[in-house]
């Protein structure tokens, strides 16, 4: 046993090994140590955990592909890879692929998922998402008129977020191989020379800003597949997010850290932050902004909206003194009208995200185990 | 939400803590909530780290996916693994483990399982694929156990011959009985389940007081109906009384609900005896199909396995459903048994003790106040 797995020794912010601990404490500390080594991939098969953007998937990503690919561009394993041309200059590269079923679903359909996914990921790297490729994969008797449906949406949603797609590829496979289509997509956007968004410049008294309501694509998409029986009028949020995040970068310049909670939701991006920046996300539960039919959707199926896919949000850290203005930015843009404070960085408990309830209690929020979610996005 | 925050009010809830605390005065009480929807809410608002630290909650067996045993888990799979059957199960159960793998992996080499939220889900599956069987993964206390019977009956009303139910529901009675008899443990009272007792009622649980001299308070789910359930069990202990009451009185009748425990009757019978996760055999507290349902019933109509396996030896979820361990106090916890990679039930149902402490409470008291110091506005 090496000396970081001694239940004692392993202390928050250096804690004396010999201190006397209590019991619990001690467990407390030995299942901390075990949680942060890396997840290993023990499966033997692929199952929908290994997609749900939870442990599972981390196990994956780490067993399989960074062991074969790491690289210093990948191994950060952010939204995207920043890469530095001879000039200084730096891109943010980034990729998605869209599975989504139904293809459609109120609020957008799979081509404007495909092209959102896309940008909103180089966005979040600070950069202005300007390129963009898409891949299809087709099935045998896919109707072309469908189809041409779904590329307008592209073409509309690359419009909206100010990009051009410039290269792509089409497959066609079996009939019964691709739930009618898949989407693959791929954008470039420059990152201007004064922005470094980093988890590792988060410091505590920071503040946790999301752009608006939340939960509402993954709601909006299951409740579309008709398999639960209940109604309600959601509708996806999918958007572009690039407009946004220059406003918002425009009036807080401090900003230390942006990402869009897609799969996972709220809870994991935080989770990912905490670990990153080795620091504690205290949210407040009450001051979430969530929609009453959606709540009111996942309390019926046991679902937290905090674990639920949003395609339009985005969340902030940003300095305190910056707060403020950060959040009048967000709610002066009409896709972050419903802009919220949700949270602040604090030292302790590292690397943990913790939510003060509604009911005034609180309790760990931690990253997603399982699937429990149809595929969303 | 509407019909909901109130019962969520953080106010209420603070006056409801200073009168535990008042009442209870510092002594130290034990109290088990018996079900996992309880241990659930507990954990998910965070209730035990608002509560003075001489209230002890211990969380019982009240939760129906903890309490499979392994053996069953593998009749499961075996029967997932039948050709032509569309197993279905609610999605809790999927990723329990049997002696070898879950639904989960069967489904990954080719099984088709699939998750369903309710019974009728998969009859309805089975009508819409006359040239597939379809069995049904059936679990649950008596809360879940009438929906199942319906189920069965609009199966035989519709001639339904290619739907089958594997049943595993199991009644909250004799678990409660074994726990008391249990010599290892010291209790001062139980929060009473609440959708059990909807079915079939507050009586049932006379003898606990009667017989073993314990107040039990049936309650909501609700932070509130929680902490006022521990209110009116320490209002018991005061005054000197021992009886069983009803905090859930917007949903639970003392008679129950007769038309459920009709239905009940018409399509179950008691097993003999039934093995619990843990707990071992416990006579007269599961329901198979009774003779006029045989035709529906998995386990006549395919050949099981029907081994008894025995649980892991570093498990012991035995002793966290009888409450003898905090779930933090297993071997295992944490380590080798996580929410990723659990050994035990206990570990896999989200109103499973160890999965509940894991996900939601895995941190000290002092910690938790702490955070709860208020986040800043900007």
């Amino acid at each position: 046993m090496s000396e970081a797995e001694l239940p004692g020794a392993v202390g928050r912010n250096g804690t004396d090994p010999n201190e006397v601990v209590s019991a619990e404490e001690a467990v407390l500390r030995r299942i901390e140590a075990f949680r942060r080594k890396t997840p290993r991939m023990r499966d033997d098969f692929i199952n929908s955990a290994h997609g749900a953007g939870g442990k599972a998937s981390a196990a994956l990503v780490d067993g399989v592909f960074l062991q074969a690919f790491a690289n210093d561009a990948l191994v950060p394993l952010t939204d995207g890879a920043t890469l530095t041309l001879a000039s200084g200059e730096r891109l943010a590269f980034s990729t998605d692929s869209s599975v989504v079923n139904p293809l459609r679903f109120p609020g957008g359909s799979i081509g404007h998922l495909a092209v959102h996914g896309t940008v909103n990921d180089v966005a979040m790297m600070g950069a202005v998402p300007s390129w963009v490729s898409a891949a299809f994969i087709l099935e045998d008797g896919f109707p072309v008129a469908e189809l041409r449906a779904i590329v307008a949406d592209m073409a509309e949603a690359a419009a909206n977020a100010g990009v051009t797609i410039v290269t792509g590829d089409t497959k066609v496979v079996s009939k019964g191989a691709a739930d009618g289509l898949y989407i693959a997509t791929a954008g470039v956007g420059v990152i201007p020379a004064d922005i470094h968004l980093d988890a590792r410049s988060v410091r505590p008294g920071d503040r946790v800003l999301v752009s608006g309501t939340i939960g509402d694509h993954g709601v909006a998409v299951m409740l579309a597949r008709g398999e639960l029986g209940i109604e309600a009028d959601i509708e996806s949020d999918t958007a572009p997010l690039g407009g946004l995040v220059q406003d918002l970068l425009r009036a807080a310049p401090n900003t230390r850290w942006l990402r869009d909670p897609t799969r996972g939701g709220v809870a994991t991006v935080c989770n990912e932050l905490a670990r990153d920046a080795e620091l504690a996300v205290i949210l407040d539960e009450a001051d979430l902004p969530i929609r009453a039919a959606v709540n009111g959707a996942c309390e019926i199926l046991g679902i937290d909206p905090l674990y639920v896919a949003n395609e339009g949000k985005l969340v902030a850290v940003v300095a305190p003194e910056e707060a403020d203005a950060a959040l009048a930015a967000l709610r002066a843009h009409p896709l972050g009208s419903d802009a919220a404070l949700i949270g602040e960085i604090r030292d302790d408990p590292p690397g943990m995200v913790v939510i003060n309830t509604g009911f005034g209690g609180n309790r760990v929020v931690d990253m997603l185990a399982g699937d429990p979610l149809p595929r969303i996005c | 939400m509407k019909f909901v925050d109130e019962y969520r009010d953080p106010a209420a809830a603070r006056r409801a803590v200073e009168e535990i605390t008042a009442i209870s005065a510092g002594e130290h009480r034990k109290f088990m909530e018996v079900c996992g929807g309880h241990t659930h809410t507990i954990y998910k608002h965070g209730i035990e780290n608002v509560l003075p630290a001489n209230i002890e909650l211990v969380h019982g067996p009240g939760c129906p996916v903890c309490v499979i045993p392994m053996g069953r888990v593998d009749d499961a799979i075996a029967l997932a693994e039948e050709p032509g059957v569309i197993f279905t199960s609610f999605g809790d159960m999927m990723r329990v483990p049997g002696s070898n793998g879950n639904l989960l992996e069967a489904k990954s080499r080719g099984a088709d399982v699939r998750m369903v939220y309710s019974p009728l889900d998969a009859l309805r599956i089975a009508m819409a694929n006359p040239e597939r069987q379809v069995v049904f993964f059936a679990i649950g206390f008596e809360t879940t156990a009438p929906s199942t019977a319906v189920t069965l009956i609009k199966a035989r009303a519709a001639g339904v011959t290619n739907f089958s139910v594997f049943s595993n529901h199991v009644t909250i009675v004799p678990p409660l009985k074994a726990i008391l008899e249990s010599p290892d443990l010291r209790l001062d009272g139980f929060i009473g389940p609440g959708h059990v007792s909807t079915v079939i009622g507050n009586r049932p649980y006379r003898f606990v007081p009667a017989q073993y001299g314990k107040p039990l308070v049936t309650s909501g789910f609700e932070p509130l109906d929680i902490l006022q359930g521990i209110v009116m069990l320490l209002r018991q202990l005061r005054d000197g009384r021992c009886e069983v009451e009803n905090q859930y009185t917007r949903a639970v009748r003392d008679e129950g609900n007769v038309r459920a425990l009709e239905v009940l009757a018409e399509v179950f019978e008691l097993r003999p005896h039934f093995e619990w996760r843990g707990l071992g055999f416990i006579s007269h507290s599961g329901l198979k199909l009774s003779p006029a349902f045989a035709d529906w019933d998995a386990e006549l109509r395919y050949s099981v396995p029907g081994i008894r396996v025995a649980d892991p030896k570093a498990c012991q979820c035995g002793e966290v459903l009888k409450g003898v361990i905090k779930p933090w106090e297993c071997k295992v916890f944490g380590t080798a048994c996580t929410p990723e990679t659990p050994i035990g039930t206990c570990m896999v149902s989200s109103e499973g003790a160890c999965a509940a402490y894991y996900n939601y409470g895995r941190f000290t008291r002092e910690a938790a106040a702490q955070a709860r110091i208020p986040v800043r506005s900007a």
